[in-house]
Parts: C-alpha cells; structure tokens; sequence
C-alpha cells in the first residue's frame, strides 16, 4: 500500500498523459527531454553545492574545527559565495597550451558525470532511463571522464600536470577492472544488470545481508576501488597537493576549475548512489526479517528519503577515508590494485557464481 | 602543436624531465627550490638551490652588539628560538667567565625542551601533510598552541621570544609558569598516544616510510646530519649527552637512536624526543631554585680578544656558535654551523632511485627549515 504512495511513475505518467493531451508524440518527447535535462542540471548545481559545503563539515569535524560558520547560518550560504568567487574569477590564458583541448577537457569531465547521472533511479519510478544494462551503462559512462582528464594534462604543457594526468590515468584505468567485478557480483545474484530489477531483487533484504560473506568482499573492494576511480584521498595522487601541487588541474582558473571540482563531487555522489543501489537497496526501506510492526513502520519514510540515506552514508565514508589516511604512492595504488583487490574479486566471483548455482543464497 | 609540447615537456636525450620544486611549493615548506631530474616517476638526482630567504644574519651580526644578536638568532631555526638564543648566550658567557645563577640554568633547560616538543609537534603536523594525512596539522597545532600560551603568558610573544639575554633572562618568568607546564605534562601525555593512533598505526603511512631515504651512519657522518635525523641513522649525536650545557647535567634522560636509518626512524627519533622531553621537564619543573634571574652584567658586554665557540642541540640538530671577538662590542666574525644546512645537502644521497612522492615524504623527516639553512 504504502509503497504505492510514493510512487513516482503516477506522478510522471500524468504529466505525460497531460503533454500528450495537447501535443504530438514528438513533440511530448522532446518537452520531457527538455524537462528532464533541466531538473538534472538544477539538481547537479544544487548538489555540487552542498556537498562542497559537507566535505568541509565533515573535514572539520574530523581535525577538530567547526568549519564555515560565517557566511549565512552555519555557514550554509559559503559555498554559494565561493561559486560565485569562481564565476567571476579571470580564465587565465595559458601561454604554448593546446587552447582547444584545454578548452575542451572540463566539458568532458563534467558531461561524463552528467550522463551516469541519467541512470540512477532516486526512487520508485523516479529514474531517467531505466536501461536493460544501466549497469553497464553506468560504468561505462564514468570511465570517460579520464579521457577529460588525460586531456587537460597533456594539453596544460606543465609538467606537473601531465604526472598528474598520467598517474590518473594508470589508477583509473586499473581501478575500473575491480569496480567492475565487484559490481558483477550483485548481477550475478540478482541476475540482471537493469537497476530496477536489482532494486526489486532486494525488496525481501539489501545483496549486502543476503549474499553472505562474498556480497561482503564486494562491498569493501568496491568501496576502495571507486574511491581511488573518483581520485579521492587516499588515493589522490592525480592531485597530490604536497607532490604535484595540485596535478592535472594545477593551470585551470576560475570556472574551467570549479567544472573540474564539481565533477569531483559528482562522481562521488554517482559512486555512493550505486553502491547504495547495488548494495544497500537503492530506495528499498530496512526491513528486518519477520518484524512486521516494524518493517510496517520503515515503509511509511519515503523511498527517496531511503536512497538520499544510504547515499549520503556512503558519501561520509569515503571523506572519512580523505580525511584521516595518507596518500599511498603511486606504485603501491597499482600493487594494491593487481596483486590483491582484482585476485580478490576474480576468487569472489567464481564463488558468487557457485553460489548462486548450487541456489545456497537467499 | 602536440610535437611542440613534446619538445618542451620532455628535456634530454633520455627522456630526463626536469621540474623545479618550489620555491613556491607545498612540501619544500618554505622558499627552497629543488631541481629534481626525474625518469618517469623515479628521481635520478636533484639540486637544492638556496638562498632565497638569505638575510646575510652572520654579515648583520657584525655591526650589533651582543644583546642585540640575540634577536637575530630567533630569526634562524625559528622553530626552536630558545634553542638558539641559547646558543649565543652560552657563547658570550663562556667568554666573560660568567657563572649564571642556577635558577637561569633549569629555566633555560625547560624553556628549550618545550621548544623541542612545540618544534617536533609542528613538525609531526607536517610530515602528516605531506604524506597526504591532512587532518595530522590540525592535531599538532591543537596541541603545541597549549606550549605557546605557556610562551605568551611569560614573555608576550609565541613564537620569537629573545627572551634569554647573556648572563640570563629578560626578566623573570611569570608565576604561572610551574603550574601551566605541569598542566601541560599532564594534557600532553594523554593527547600523544592519539598521534600513533592517527599516524604510526596506518599501514598506509608505515609502507610510505618504511625502507625510504635510507641514511647509513656513515652518510650521516659524512654529511653531518645531526639531531633527530642523525640519530635516526644510529649516529649518537646528541649534544645535551655529548657535551651538556646548562642544568642538562642535572637530568636523567636517554638519548633515542633508532639504527634502520630511514623515513620511519626518524619519524620513531622524534616521536620518542617528545616523551622524553616530557620527563626531562618533570624533573626540572618541580626544582627551580630560586634567585636572581640574570646575573650581575656590565651595561655594554665587551667580549676579550680570542676565539669562542658554542654548541647546543637544537630540535634538528646541532646548534655551534663561532665568535671572534677584537676586543670591541660587536663581534669581528660570528659563525653559525646551522643543523638544517648540513641536514638539506644529504637529500640527493638518500633520495635518488625513490619515487617522486618519496622525496616529499624525505624531506617531511628531515624536518628542513628554510631561514635557518639560508640565514
């Protein structure tokens, strides 16, 4: 019952029923696109925004601070302040640069997290595309974002840039195989790679509880190799402020920056949307076995409120993560990655998929 | 245009590429500039260019008479200021035959292990920083600031104080000072287990520093690497043991070697000073004699015709003072053999065939500070 209630597809069935009363089946498509596209750019800025203004809470909390306090209450508005900062800050031209992949590498940043973004269902019927292989899909799209990034290194001609980017480079592609593995694990048990159909799969427990110790292992890999996909402490060194001063962004100013800084960010939310999706769930309340009163209870918070939840818990752990270890070097980002978290995964899957032959998981 | 850049990215027929770090750079902390021939990410060599905070100290020391040198030496190290007021002080003293009152002795003992401990605290700050680990600064600072109120409430200032004179001290210290330090031990000791939990523990952190910028005891001689760095090596360099000066005689204490000569003992060296400068000023702090705070002292200090020489340790390392004195009240010639000079020329030696995130991480446990290698 309660899940119907906050069922978005009604919602956007009638809106589409609505346009279609008045206009032809080409045109509905494209005002839908437009739509769609808008609520997504908003919601982009927005959530840049506020995870901009979490990051610094949560490294304050961390190092004993309390963090922007100053601009609007509880400093809510600073980062507000500081985008505005970046909007009218000057482009510095950068001199034997290649102006046109220079101008062009932010952009490809920035849309490949726009596009991944297209396939996250944020709740019951409140998904973009819900495509047969969104996993796929999904992986497929955020590994684009290295080309961006290769691309301003090269095209900074500065030195420290192209360390950066070629480091980048290394980590994200070795990065991208256990990520990959350990995501297949769910579509092994749940046996499809349709978002959706994942999300359905756990409506009786989260893969994370039903899958047994493996779903486990899947977690963890997963959790530490998107950490390093995305570029964030302690796998950083793309960056490395205290190496590199600040890699492959080091000759980027003002607006062309902050496309950089908000993919960033971006990616982060992508990367704790999925594990929170393939998981933890997605929108699928915390129900526990038999408890009906109590899993009655947990039906009335909203789907979308479920999926921001764990997303956001996802998002904590991996600043944890920044805020409190060293960054490895770069040899050891790559032992880490091929002697011991793709081992793991290859074993676990072929276990995964024993498992799921022999029918033992729930 | 890519073949351009080609061309002006990658210098030497062997694919050398060369960066300049610093000297506006993170981890050189300060103006220090290192040029760093890299293959790939492997450092071939580098060559630390110095001099962009030369100030000419020993030049200006000429024309100024003792007290006002003082000043100047702050100026230095200054991170460990007492340290190398101290040193001057010694020297002057040593030379008029001067008998400071023991009152002066075991403040400026206990003044300079808490310079000790404020200086390696900012330096744990750091090291963290440039391992990546930034919430390590704001641990460090938290807790050496406790030591700054302690400097402000007896001297007004926190960081360069010129508060020991020849013959002794500015003035006395304030009456707080037994009860602040005590407070302080007692804070301290329960906020320094939180480092190794934070740090030393992280197997992320032991893998950066274990085995890297190895340091031979005989590198560390011939370089003459002291302090903190030199005992990391097994290079029993401590000169409060070696040759004590000031209520140093009066303390029990070890002097903390560690033999594997790399990143991480030196790291241990440091780590393990600051506990035992806690129980150096436990036993200090309770037994101030008391007294004059400076010894009788003409008003113009005329050092006699000759040659002096002082030595101190300083939180990097070893501290000496060279004065020649023409009769007059400015010296003809003041010498200083700073600890971070002789501690920077090593970095090629010991970090050649390491990556480039290793040199950060060598240089971090060197502890370098830039005025007091250009002065």
């Amino acid at each position: 019952m309660s899940s119907n209630l906050y069922d978005f597809s009604t919602l956007t069935s009638s809106i589409h029923e609505w346009l279609s009363g008045f206009m032809s089946a080409g045109w509905v498509v494209f005002t839908e696109l437009v739509l769609i596209g808008l609520l997504f750019l908003l919601f982009f800025a927005l959530l840049g925004l506020f995870l901009v203004y979490l990051e610094r809470k949560v490294c304050a909390i961390m190092q004993n601070r309390v963090g922007p306090n100053r601009v609007g209450k509880w400093g809510l508005l600073q980062t507000i302040a500081d985008l505005i900062k970046l909007l009218i800050k000057e482009l510095i031209p950068i001199r034997k640069s290649d102006k046109f992949l220079f101008n062009l590498a932010p952009f490809i940043v920035i849309i490949a997290s726009l596009m991944a973004m297209a396939a996250l269902p944020f709740a019951k019927g409140l998904q973009a595309i819900d495509f047969n292989i969104g996993v796929f899909y999904i992986m497929a799209v955020s590994s684009l974002g290295v080309v961006g990034i290769l691309l301003a290194g090269w095209a900074s001609n500065s030195k420290y840039s192209i360390i950066g980017a070629m480091r980048s480079g290394a980590q994200i592609v070795s990065y991208e195989l256990s990520v990959g593995l350990s995501l297949m694990a769910i579509v092994i048990f749940s046996g499809s790679m349709q978002l959706s159909t994942i999300i359905e799969s756990q409506a009786n427990g989260w893969w994370i509880f039903k899958g047994h110790i493996p779903a486990f292992i899947a977690f963890v890999v997963f959790l530490v190799a998107s950490t390093a996909e995305i570029n964030r402490g302690p796998f950083d060194l793309a960056e490395a402020e205290s190496e590199l001063t600040a890699g492959f962004h080091t000759e980027y100013s003002g607006i062309k920056f902050a496309f950089f800084f908000l993919a960033e960010y971006i990616n982060m939310f992508i990367v704790a949307a999925l594990a929170a999706t393939i998981f933890l769930g997605g929108w699928m309340p915390f129900h526990i076995g038999s408890w009906e009163g109590f899993n009655h209870i947990m039906d009335f918070v909203p789907p979308i409120v479920w999926f921001f939840l764990k997303t956001f818990f996802i998002i904590y752990i991996i600043m944890w993560f920044k805020w409190t270890f060293p960054r490895l070097r770069i040899d050891q980002l790559l032992t880490l990655e091929w002697k011991y978290l793709l081992p793991i995964s290859l074993v676990n899957i072929v276990f995964i998929a024993f498992l799921v032959l022999m029918g033992w998981h729930f | 245009m890519s073949e351009e850049i080609i061309k002006d990215v990658i210098i030497g027929e062997n694919e050398e590429y060369i960066i300049n770090m610093g000297p506006q750079h993170p981890s050189t902390h300060g103006v220090l500039r290192f040029e760093v021939c890299l293959q790939g990410e492997t450092v071939k060599y580098l060559i630390p260019h110095i001099g962009y905070i030369h100030r000419g100290i020993e030049k200006m020391c000429e024309a100024i008479t003792y007290p006002q040198i003082i000043h100047l030496t702050d100026r230095m190290d200054y991170l460990s200021a007492h340290i190398n007021n101290e040193a001057v002080c010694l020297c002057v003293e040593n030379a008029l035959q001067i008998e400071v009152p023991e009152r002066v002795k075991y403040i400026r003992t206990i003044l300079a292990e808490l310079n000790r401990i404020a200086s390696h605290q900012l330096w744990w700050s750091a090291f963290g920083m440039d391992l990546g680990a930034l919430t390590t600064f704001f641990y460090g600072l938290r807790d050496r600031e406790k030591i700054l109120d302690i400097f402000e409430e007896s001297f007004g200032s926190r960081l360069l104080h010129s508060f020991i004179m020849p013959g002794g001290l500015m003035h006395d210290v304030h009456p707080n000072f037994q009860k602040r330090i005590k407070e302080f031990i007692a804070y301290f000791r329960k906020k320094l287990p939180e480092y190794d939990q934070l740090l030393t523990g992280n197997i992320i952190f032991q893998n950066r520093s274990k085995g890297i910028g190895l340091m031979s005891r005989e590198t560390a001689i011939a370089y003459g690497v002291t302090g903190p760095s030199g005992r990391g090596s097994g290079w029993s360099c401590d000169i409060r043991k070696i040759a004590p000066y000031s209520a140093y005689d009066k303390v029990q204490f070890n002097e903390m070697l560690e033999t594997e000569g790399d990143t991480f003992a030196r790291y241990k060296v440091r780590m393990r000073e600051m506990w035992e400068s806690m129980n150096i000023l436990e036993q200090l702090v309770d037994n101030i004699p008391e007294g004059d705070y400076t010894a009788k002292m003409k008003p113009i200090i005329k050092l006699p015709v000759g040659e002096y020489f002082q030595r101190v340790e300083t939180a990097r390392g070893e501290l000496a003072v060279y004065i020649v004195s023409d009769g007059n009240k400015t010296p003809y010639r003041i010498k200083f053999r700073t600890p971070n000079f002789s501690n920077l020329f090593v970095m090629n030696k010991i970090t050649s065939g390491y990556k480039i995130a290793d040199l950060v991480a060598v240089s971090g446990s060197l502890d370098l500070v830039i005025p007091d290698i250009d002065r």
